[in-house]
Order: structure tokens, then C-alpha cells, then sequence
């Protein structure tokens, strides 16, 4: 055992080997992270092909906010926004029930979980063939003599993104479930008690005594959602409608992939400028909302 | 009281209806890949949603037995390897530095982590292909699995963070004191505790990295060189009147996640769950 004091001086002195263990970590993130996200904004004020840019300015912005597929995209991603409430108040409303200790909890949530681990590419395959013109959807509705019910459910200029909305609901809801359960399961059981006890019926124990306890978790998950819809669903929608028809189901991260494949670098680079900008709002959101949910 | 034990029958079986209609909504449209991945395609055209009654593995061979799906499996198996491994290893050596090792500024090193977890790839896309067609990257999967490992770092960070600090103070004060190195003592006594969560970690980054399509399809355009949900993509266009076809490719991209699922179901929740709260 080494003397006191060495052990005290060896505890002021900084340790080099945080450092050094830490280097790696730093230098992936500022590769992966640091680099493009201070290139990219560089190249927004660019355009032509990347190795003879020429400086524009704003004029990437101007010609993309004058840009009609561009203000499309933007609107389906708001549009997409509505997909959050209703797989949060389902997620909600399904974590809610499995908490009331229901036999097979653990089967319920397995299987409602599953979608959320699957490749959303071989998802969304499967999908574009249930909601074709002639597809399983609309063949059952014939079948069931509802065919008036049957649309285009990927054809039509109104319907396509709802059906991309509908995807992202299948594939997100079981996550929170999952959070939802694991949060409620962790609440101290006497204040549930004391309500049954003062004579609560089941809907208000839910909604004034469950639910208001896990209100942090719930605001956590609603922001990291609303990032979700605005910026994580090219894959959906690339697979589901390939942003059709025309560009009627465009969302700002296919517009991105779009512009780029056409070799338009610099406004591709100014709408991610401005995909970020949202983003970043919002992550400064999901850290002051985390840290309430923390201390919970 | 025959009311009331009547109303909570009632209530039982309302609350399971609606449990078995979500678990069905879940479960069908996996049923309906593996039902039409068994049909022929004459059988899909007459009868869509019907049983499988002449199931035939004839799909299912020809996509696992013709390229270019074995050659796309073999490069997703690598990528995923290989950036998983990467990740991984970085992100144990910074995360036991900043909760054992305190070094200046842990704290900001956390939050960042934290922060840049939710930032969209498709910001970083266009300076990283820049970044990749200047080295000559492009197509060769290098160029997808260095990405990959980086954009997982920080997540990486977060989690092996968050599980350190249950590990106690002591184990490792006492270690120390003993003269064993920051090395020794990460590999003698906190790995060892680690088995479970850095079993949890692999799998979430594992299956992260198995089901990118964005990166991979700008990265990987070489018909020989994508990965598997990429190469899928491309087959959705080209064999669009043969849905069995491209089904049982997407059984074959599923397969893997889905036996991993049932093999280690808490592991995936506990996992891909972490992101939320503690």
C-alpha cells in the first residue's frame, strides 16, 4: 500500500492516460461529426461540382426556398408531424393497459416491440406491395364488398405521404411502448395504492395520478420524435414511394439525396444547413428535457 | 357483486381484444413477407393474401443461390462487423477515461455525446462523400464502415458511460491501489462486470448498421460492392412483377434480426430503449 502522502499528491497531479484513452473517441467524433458539419455550411455557399466551386453566397438558399419540390418536401415533414401524437397516445395508451399487470405482459410487448428492430428497407417493401392500386389492401376491400374504401394508396398525390406516416407509426410505436412501460414500472406503488384506496376509478388513476408522474419521459420522447419525422424517415419514404408521385411525398432528406445525385452539391448542402438548424433547436430541446426526466 | 365481477370481465376481455388487434397489426406484415416469399409467383398473382398452400422454397433459392444477394450478405456481414467492432472498442477506452479517469472536461465530452447522437446523417452526407471521392474511397466498403463507426461513437459513449457508473468506486480504487495500471484495471476488473451491457451495446449498433440504406446507397453504387438493404432497394424497381422474389430477399435481410430478437428479446429493449432517460 503506497504512504498517504504520495497517494494524495498522486491524486492532485492530472493523470495523463484519461487523455490519451479519450484521443480516439474525440477524433472519430470530430472526423464523423466536426468536419462535415463545418464543411457543410461551407458548401452551402458554393455551387458547381466539387473540384471547381464557385462562390455564391445565399443565392442556394434563394433558389431553394423559391423552389416548389422544396417547399413540398418541407410540408410533408410537417405534415409527417401528426404521426408523433398518434404513436405516442397509442404507445401510451397500450404501455397503460400492459401495466395493469395483464397476464402475457412480457409476449405483448415483445411482439409489439419487434417492427421497431426490423430494416426498414425489407418494411417498406412488404408495405408497397399491401398499399399498390392492386395490392393486398385494396383486394381485401374488394373481397369484403368495401371496395369504395379502396384508394391509391401510394398513387395519389394527397394519400402517399399518409401512407408514409402510417409506415412510420407500424415501425415506431412498440419504442414507446416499451419506454412507457419501463417508466410506469418504476413508480413507487403507494401513491397508485393511496388513490385506489380514496376510491379512484380506473380512467382517473391513468390520467390523474400514472400519467402525470411519467409527463417528463413523455416530453423526452415527443421531442425525439419530432426530430424523428423531420429527419430520419428517408428510409420510408425511398422505399415506400420513392418520394412520388412526381414529388407529392417529397420529404427535406430525399430532397437532399435528390439535389446531391443531381450533382447539386451546394443545394443539397444548404437545405442540410437548414435541416440542422431545425435539428439543433430541437436537440437543444431534448438535453433541457432530458435532464428533467432524469430526475425522475 | 356479480356486477362487478361481470364488469371486470368485461374489462379483461376488452383490454386483450385490444392487445391481440395491436399484436396482430404488428405481426402481419411479417407473416406477409414470409407467406409470399413461399408462394411461386403464379400463386401470389392469383391469390395475394392466402395461405401458402404449394409452398415453394424455389424464391428463396434462386435469391440465395444466384449473385448478387450472397455477395451484398457477405458485405453487410463485414461492414457490420467490422464497424461495430471499431465503435465499440473506442468508445469502452474514452467512456471508462471519463467516468474513472475524470480527465478536464468529461462533463462536455458526455453532453456532446449525447447531443450528437440525435444529429440527422443526412446533414453530414455530402462533405463525407466529398471527403471519400478525394481518397478514392468511394465504392469500396472502407469508405461505409469508417462512417459507420463514427457516427456510432457517440451513442457508444453515452451508453458504456451511463453503465460504468453503476460499476462501484471501489472495485476500481482498490485495483489501483494496488498498483495496477488504468489498462489492468479496465480489462481485469471492469470488462469482466461489462459481459451484459457490452453484449446489449453490440447488438443495438449491430442492427443499426445492418438496416442503413441512406450512406450505403450513396457510398456503395457498384452493383458488387452494396450492402444487403441497398442492393433490396434496387431489386424493389427491377423485379417488380415478381413479388415473391423480392420478399424472399427481404426474408433474407430479416432473418438475421429477427433470430437475434428471439435469442436476446431484453437485450434489444434494454438496449435500444437507452437513449431515453437513465
Amino acid at each position: 500500500m503506497p504512504h498517504e502522502g504520495t497517494r494524495r499528491r498522486r491524486r492532485r497531479r492530472r493523470a495523463l492516460w484519461p487523455y490519451l484513452y479519450a484521443l480516439p473517441a474525440v477524433g472519430a467524433m470530430g472526423f464523423a461529426f466536426g468536419y462535415p458539419l463545418v464543411q457543410v455550411v461551407r458548401d452551402s455557399f458554393y455551387a458547381g461540382s466539387f473540384d471547381s466551386p464557385i462562390w455564391v453566397g445565399l443565392d442556394n438558399y434563394r433558389g431553394v426556398i423559391d423552389d416548389p419540390e422544396f417547399r413540398q418536401s418541407l410540408q410533408n415533414n410537417l405534415k409527417l408531424l401528426i404521426a408523433v401524437p398518434v404513436m405516442l397516445g397509442l404507445g401510451l395508451a397500450i404501455a397503460l393497459v400492459l401495466n395493469d399487470r395483464i397476464r402475457g405482459m412480457r409476449q405483448y410487448q415483445a411482439i409489439v416491440f419487434l417492427p421497431y428492430v426490423l430494416p426498414a428497407t425489407a418494411i417498406g417493401i412488404a408495405f408497397s406491395y399491401l398499399l399498390q392500386q392492386n395490392g393486398v389492401l385494396n383486394t381485401a376491400l374488394r373481397d369484403a364488398h368495401l371496395g369504395a374504401l379502396g384508394q391509391d394508396w401510394l398513387g395519389n398525390s394527397h394519400l402517399a405521404i399518409v401512407s408514409v406516416g402510417g409506415l412510420v407509426v407500424w415501425q415506431q410505436l412498440g419504442f414507446g411502448v416499451v419506454v412507457f412501460t419501463a417508466a410506469l414500472l418504476s413508480l413507487p406503488p403507494e401513491t397508485a395504492e393511496a388513490a385506489r384506496i380514496d376510491g379512484a376509478g380506473w380512467w382517473s388513476l391513468q390520467f390523474r395520478v400514472l400519467v402525470p408522474q411519467i409527463l417528463p419521459i413523455i416530453e423526452l420522447l415527443t421531442v425525439i420524435q419530432v426530430i424523428t419525422v423531420l429527419s430520419w424517415v428517408f428510409n420510408y419514404v425511398y422505399v415506400l414511394t420513392s418520394g412520388g408521385p412526381g414529388y407529392a411525398s417529397s420529404v427535406m432528406e430525399l430532397y437532399i439525396w435528390r439535389s446531391f445525385s443531381n450533382g447539386a452539391n451546394g443545394t443539397a448542402a444548404s437545405v442540410a444547413v437548414m435541416l440542422l438548424g431545425m435539428a439543433s433547436v430541437l436537440i437543444g430541446l431534448s438535453l433541457w428535457v432530458r435532464r428533467r426526466a432524469e430526475a425522475l | 357483486m356479480n356486477g362487478v365481477l361481470g364488469r371486470r370481465l368485461v374489462g379483461l376481455v376488452a383490454r386483450h381484444a385490444f392487445l391481440v388487434i395491436v399484436s396482430l397489426a404488428a405481426l402481419y406484415p411479417l407473416w406477409f413477407i414470409v407467406s409470399t416469399a413461399l408462394k411461386s409467383n403464379a400463386d401470389y398473382q392469383l391469390d395475394p393474401t392466402g395461405f401458402p398452400s404449394h409452398p415453394t422454397l424455389s424464391s428463396l433459392r434462386a435469391m440465395i443461390g444466384d449473385q448478387p444477394l450472397p455477395r451484398w450478405m457477405w458485405n453487410s456481414f463485414l461492414v457490420t462487423v467490422s464497424s461495430v467492432a471499431i465503435s465499440t472498442l473506442i468508445a469502452l477506452l474514452a467512456a471508462y477515461a471519463a467516468v474513472f479517469g475524470r480527465f478536464r472536461g468529461y462533463k462536455v465530452f458526455l453532453s456532446t455525446s449525447v447531443a450528437l447522437m440525435v444529429v440527422p446523417p443526412v446533414t453530414l452526407l455530402v462533405p463525407m462523400f466529398i471527403f471519400m471521392i478525394d481518397r478514392g474511397w468511394v465504392n469500396h466498403l472502407q469508405s461505409v464502415v469508417i462512417f459507420y463507426s463514427g457516427l456510432l461513437v457517440p451513442f457508444a459513449v453515452f451508453f458504456l458511460a451511463n453503465f460504468f457508473r453503476t460499476v462501484p468506486q471501489e472495485l476500481i480504487e482498490a485495483a489501483s491501489v494496488e498498483g495496477a495500471g488504468p489498462f489492468t484495471v479496465l480489462r481485469r476488473v471492469v470488462m469482466p462486470l461489462s459481459g451484459a451491457a457490452a453484449f446489449t451495446l453490440v447488438v443495438v449498433q449491430a442492427i443499426w448498421v445492418w438496416n442503413e440504406l441512406l450512406i450505403a446507397l450513396v457510398f456503395l453504387q457498384d452493383e458488387n460492392a452494396r450492402t444487403l438493404n441497398a442492393g433490396l432497394a434496387q431489386f424493389q424497381g427491377r423485379y417488380s412483377t415478381n413479388q415473391p422474389l423480392v420478399l424472399a430477399g427481404a426474408l433474407v435481410s430479416i432473418a438475421p434480426v429477427v433470430l437475434l430478437y428471439l435469442s436476446g428479446q431484453r437485450f434489444f429493449v434494454r438496449g435500444l430503449t437507452a437513449g431515453i432517460g437513465k
